[in-house]
Formats: structure tokens, sequence, C-alpha cells
């Protein structure tokens, strides 16, 4: 774990720089701060699959599905578009149906890891390709339904996606709008930077305990050799399906905190692409591997965006567009 | 008209391009143990060269009919795809063989992205009406009816399959293949040369992918740079269903989940009310695939455990 100590041994340094990013960035432009604000989510998400595949090994392909939960939950809670679609919902709430994100987090954990359970129960056999064709299946049905649940009633607004979704409020305060603190105004996009840095070191500091806990333990015992893990006595069911629904939980928050940064859901965000880039990221990182897991979401989070800048100017150069 | 008698045929000409892709997947997966997630890609080049071909031709040979220029786009079509999947194997897939087993994974995942990506570029995103080669007015059986595209792609199919199984069961090729699914190690002993046969097998699977890619082509008539990717998966699906690594079983897995698609959505609108339409029959493949993996995980023919994979 060499890595460890050079990525982590200087923490203050890395606190340091992590504070001041959006700075540094800020005259480059708000688009720089919007990308890594996508880049911290995409960590989000790494280390929410870092514990399914990383320290279960159980390979999902199909992540992206419980991303998608969380973001229509808290687009269905917070938009217009449930009372705007059912009659009677508007008589219940005379002022729109408006939960605060933080009343809806829980609950898109809860139902995230609910639907984590439910779908990793049929799978509890297989293993390697097969359960990876499976998950991918499910992430691929339930992108059909978020397609096509618009009618008989309409529940997702199918492809036309569902918004405006209200934003975050941080003590009073919506984060779509600036802050002015006096001597300096802060935009959105770094508002919504320090939210996401905030749950990200939350959650580094939960998947570092997970990892060192009996439960990390056995998942990676799990990994290794299935059959000898029972053999110890580990109850490998019920230690996969909690794997699935840790992950699963990771995947509805960040799901839900998506949905209040852009504003609007469609299915469109949750294609199969985007599992096998979160899979990727924690491949490429390195599998079980923390700091590796946020640099390769980082990398290849952020490499898209930024390259987009480059290539611009090069396409033009050689007139190939 | 026979609605069912008319859902069994479409059912029946989906199914065997199913089949035809399912092959290759099977087939690479019995030896190498690999889902060539970029297989759907190789139909979608394949589909799109003979696009280009057939607008190649036509003006060239204006007197030749149909059938003609488009068995001929298809051959050359599948020698593009052929060598295409001949280069993916060796310059992908090769330096992998003995690394952990979810790098080629991802990597054949990068291949597929790259094959959408260049085809984009190079025969830009928009789809591209596939000319009608073959006469269009239908065939009546009984009371349904039955294009000549759609009786060319069930022919077709049929042939395909016996060269296959000839040159499986009958070749020297065919016992090398053999051997070396059962026991690379051992056939190597046995002199059997395993880089020759996994490359053999790649290019069995791409030329029976263009096949299929033409087929679908002329079937839908359209071509685009995504077009692979669905058909893909559901051959994928085929295959497991009829037990990966078994070449009657994805032909057989590759038919049933064409009829049970084409039927399912069929009928899905009249069982429930109209609620579900057939917007819903994408769901079909992954639900057979959960259920054959959850009930009995070796597929409908497969000898293997799931264990295994």
């Amino acid at each position: 774990m060499l890595n460890t100590n050079a990525l982590f041994g200087n923490r203050w340094l890395l606190a340091f720089v992590l504070l001041l990013l959006p700075f540094v960035l800020q005259p480059f432009g708000n688009a720089w701060i919007r990308i890594s604000d996508m880049s911290l989510l995409y960590v989000l998400l790494a280390l929410g699959l870092n514990i399914v595949v990383g320290y279960a090994g159980l390979l999902d392909l199909g992540y992206v599905a419980f991303f998608a939960v969380g973001a229509y939950l808290f687009g269905l809670l917070a938009s217009p578009h449930l009372t705007d679609a059912f009659p009677w919902i508007a008589t219940m709430f005379s002022n729109g149906l408006h939960l605060s994100l933080w009343m809806v987090l829980p609950m898109a954990a809860g139902v995230a890891a609910l639907f984590g359970i439910v779908l990793g129960a049929p799978t509890l056999k297989l293993r390697g390709d097969y359960l990876a064709i499976v998950t991918l299946g499910f992430g691929e049905i339930i992108r059909v339904f978020l397609n096509n649940l618009d009618q008989p009633v309409n529940i997702t607004n199918g492809p036309k996606g569902i918004g405006p979704i209200d934003s975050v409020s941080v003590f009073g305060h919506p984060l779509s709008k600036r802050l002015d603190l006096g001597f300096i105004e802060l935009p959105s996009v770094t508002l919504y930077y320090y939210l996401f840095l905030v749950l990200v070191v939350v959650s580094v500091v939960v998947c570092h305990r997970l990892e060192n806990s009996r439960i990390g333990r056995a998942w990676m015992a799990i990994r290794e050799d299935e059959i000898a893990a029972k053999a110890m006595g580990l109850n490998t069911r019920n230690l996969k399906l909690m794997a699935f629904g840790m992950g699963a939980t990771f995947g509805g928050i960040s799901g839900a905190m998506f949905a209040a940064f852009q504003g609007f859901v469609s299915p469109e965000s949750f294609s199969l692409m985007e599992s096998v880039m979160i899979v990727a990221m924690v491949v490429l990182g390195g599998l079980g591997h923390l700091p590796g897991v946020i640099l390769g979401a980082v990398l290849l989070a952020a490499l898209p965006e930024a390259l987009r800048y480059v290539a611009g100017p090069l396409q033009e150069m050689t007139g190939v567009v | 008209m026979d609605v069912l008698l008319q859902q069994v045929i479409n059912g029946l000409v989906l199914g065997s391009m199913y089949a035809l892709v399912a092959l290759g997947y099977t087939m690479v997966y019995g030896i190498i143990n690999l889902i060539n997630f970029a297989h759907g890609e190789v139909l979608m080049i394949g589909a799109l060269c003979s696009w280009s071909l057939i607008n190649i031709l036509q003006p060239a040979f204006p007197n030749l009919p149909g059938w003609v220029i488009l068995l001929m786009a298809m051959v050359l079509a599948s020698m593009t795809a052929a060598a295409l999947n001949f280069a993916i194997e060796k310059i992908a897939y090769r330096p992998l063989r003995n690394a952990p087993k979810l790098a080629p994974l991802i990597t054949a995942i990068g291949m597929s992205i790259f094959l959408q990506t260049i085809a984009m570029i190079v025969w830009k995103p928009n789809y591209k009406p596939f000319p009608t080669l073959l006469p269009s007015t239908p065939i009546a059986i009984g009371e349904a009816v039955i294009t000549p595209t759609q009786l060319m792609i069930l022919g077709l199919t049929a042939v395909a399959l016996a060269v296959l199984s000839w040159l499986v069961n009958a070749t020297r090729l065919g016992r090398a293949m053999r051997a070396t699914a059962e026991n690379p190690r051992m056939a190597s002993l046995m002199g059997v040369k395993p880089d020759m046969v996994i490359s053999a097998t790649f290019i069995i699977g791409a030329v029976l992918a263009t096949l299929a890619g033409v087929m679908w082509a002329s079937n839908y008539g359209t071509v685009h740079h995504a077009m692979g990717f669905l058909p893909g998966l559901k051959a994928f699906t085929a295959a497991v269903f009829g037990g990966i690594g078994n070449l009657g079983g994805a032909v057989v897995g590759g038919l049933l989940l064409g009829l049970i698609e084409s039927i399912g959505s069929g009928y899905l609108g009249e069982l429930t009310g109209g609620v579900m339409g057939s917007q819903y029959s994408d769901i079909f493949a992954f639900l057979v695939l959960i259920l054959v993996l959850t009930l009995r995980p070796s597929g409908l023919m497969g000898e293997r455990v799931a264990d295994r994979a």
C-alpha cells in the first residue's frame, strides 16, 4: 500500500489543494468547476461500485440503475411533475410537492438499497461473466421502464424526462443561487463543489472503515474464494446481499444529488455506457483500492471533458470535424 | 390475418439472425472464455460495409439483378469484417489471454466503444436507408405473409448452419476447434496450434455476424453506427439461453428467443389491456436471460455449470 501513503500521507496538503481548487479553476470559467463537480459525483459512484466489484468481487454492469433510482426519486418528489400529472396529489399538497433533499436522501438510500437487494437476490448463485450479463439486463430493464412509464399513467414522463427539479438548500440558502460572503462571491457550481466534496470525504471514511471491518474482510474472503469463505462459517448469501445493498445506497445518494445538481433527469443519463464507465473507473484505479478508485474516477470523468477543450481547437486547426 | 402464424414467421426470421450472431459468441466463449462484447459491432461494421459496397456496385453494374449485388456485397463485407475481427483478436485480446478475467472483458467493451466511434466518424452518425435489392411483394402463406427478404434470411441461415456444422464436425480445423474448446493445453500437446484455432474462430464468427448484419439491414431497411449493440446483447442472451459453448444450443436459443420476443410483444398489448405495448419487447430478452440463469444456469443444452464461468 505504498500509494496510500503517497496520496494520503500528506493529508493536510491534499485538503488544502481540494479546498482551493474552485478558486484556481474560477478564472478559466465555471465550466471547469462544473467538471470537477461531476468528477466528484463519479467518485461517489465509483466508491459505491467498488464495494460490490472491488470488495465482494461481484461484477455489476447495471450499477447505473441505482443511480437512476435515486435521481428519479428526488426528481419525482421535488418537481411539479407529480402534481401536474395527478390531480389528487395536487390536492394533497396545495403548495406543490417540494420535499427537501435532506428528507429525500435517506429515502433514496433506502429505496436504492432495496432495489440492490431485490436485484441481487436472484443472482446469488451466479459468478463472473454470467453475473455481469444479468446485472446488465437489470440495468437495461430499469431504463426501458423509465422510458415507457409515461403511459397509461404518467409516472416518469418517458423520454422527455422530469424537470425542473428543486436545488439543494443548505442552512436556508439554495445552492442554485450565488452566495455573497461579503469579501467574496461564490457561484452556484462552487457551492455544489463543496457539498459534493463533503459527501465524498464522508464516503471515503465510510468505505475505509468498511474495508477494515469484519464485514469488509468477509467480502474480500468471498472475492478470493467463495467456497473457502463459506467453509469458514461466513453467511455468503447475506454478505453478498449486503454488498449489493451497500453499493446501491451510494448509487441512490449520488443519484439524488445528481438530480438536484442538474435540475433535470431523463432516461438518457442512465444508459449502459454509464455503467460501463463506472466499472472502468473502478478497474482502472485498481479493484478494492480506495485511492486508486478515486483517481480512476477523477481521470475518466474529467478527461473526456477536458479533452473537449483541447480537441475543439485541434479539430479546427486540422480541418477535421 | 392470422396473427399467431405471422408472429411465428417474424420470430423465426428474427431468431435466425440472433442464432447467427449467437454462434459467434458461443464459439469464442467456448474456446477462450471471453464474452466478446465487440461482436455486435462486427455485425454493424459488416452491415455498413455492405451498404457502402452496394452503393458502389449498383451504379457500376446497373444491369445485374438485385440479389447478385446483395450477394457480392455480402461476400466482400464478410471478408472485410473477417479481417477486422482477426485484427481485433490479435491486437486486443491475445496479449490479455493470461490476464485476470476482468481485463479482457473490459477490453472487449472498450473495443465495442472504439468500433462504434470509428464507424460514426467513417460513415457519419445519421441513419442511412439500406437499398431494397430483393422484390418487395410479399408472398402469402396461409393467412400470413412473408417477404422475399425474410425468405432469403431463412434460406441463407439454413445454408450457413449446414456449412458450419460440416466445418466443425467433419474437417480437421473443426476437430482442432473442438479439441481446443475441450482443453486448450492438452490440444496444443497434440499438435493443435491454439493461436491458429482462435484466429479461425474469430474469422468464422465475423463472417456469420456479417451475414446477420446484412440480413438485419435489408430486413429493417436502415443502417447506422449503433445498430450492432442491441442485436449483439440479445444474441449473447440467446447463446446463454441455449447453453454457452454449445453450437446447437446457440441456434436453438436464438430461434427460441426470436419466437418469444415476437410472440410476446405481439400479444403483450392484448394481455395487459393496452397498458404495456410492443415498446417493452426489449425486456423479454433480458427476462429470459435472468430466468434461465437463475433456474438453469447451464442453459437449455449446456453441460457447463455457471460456477466455471
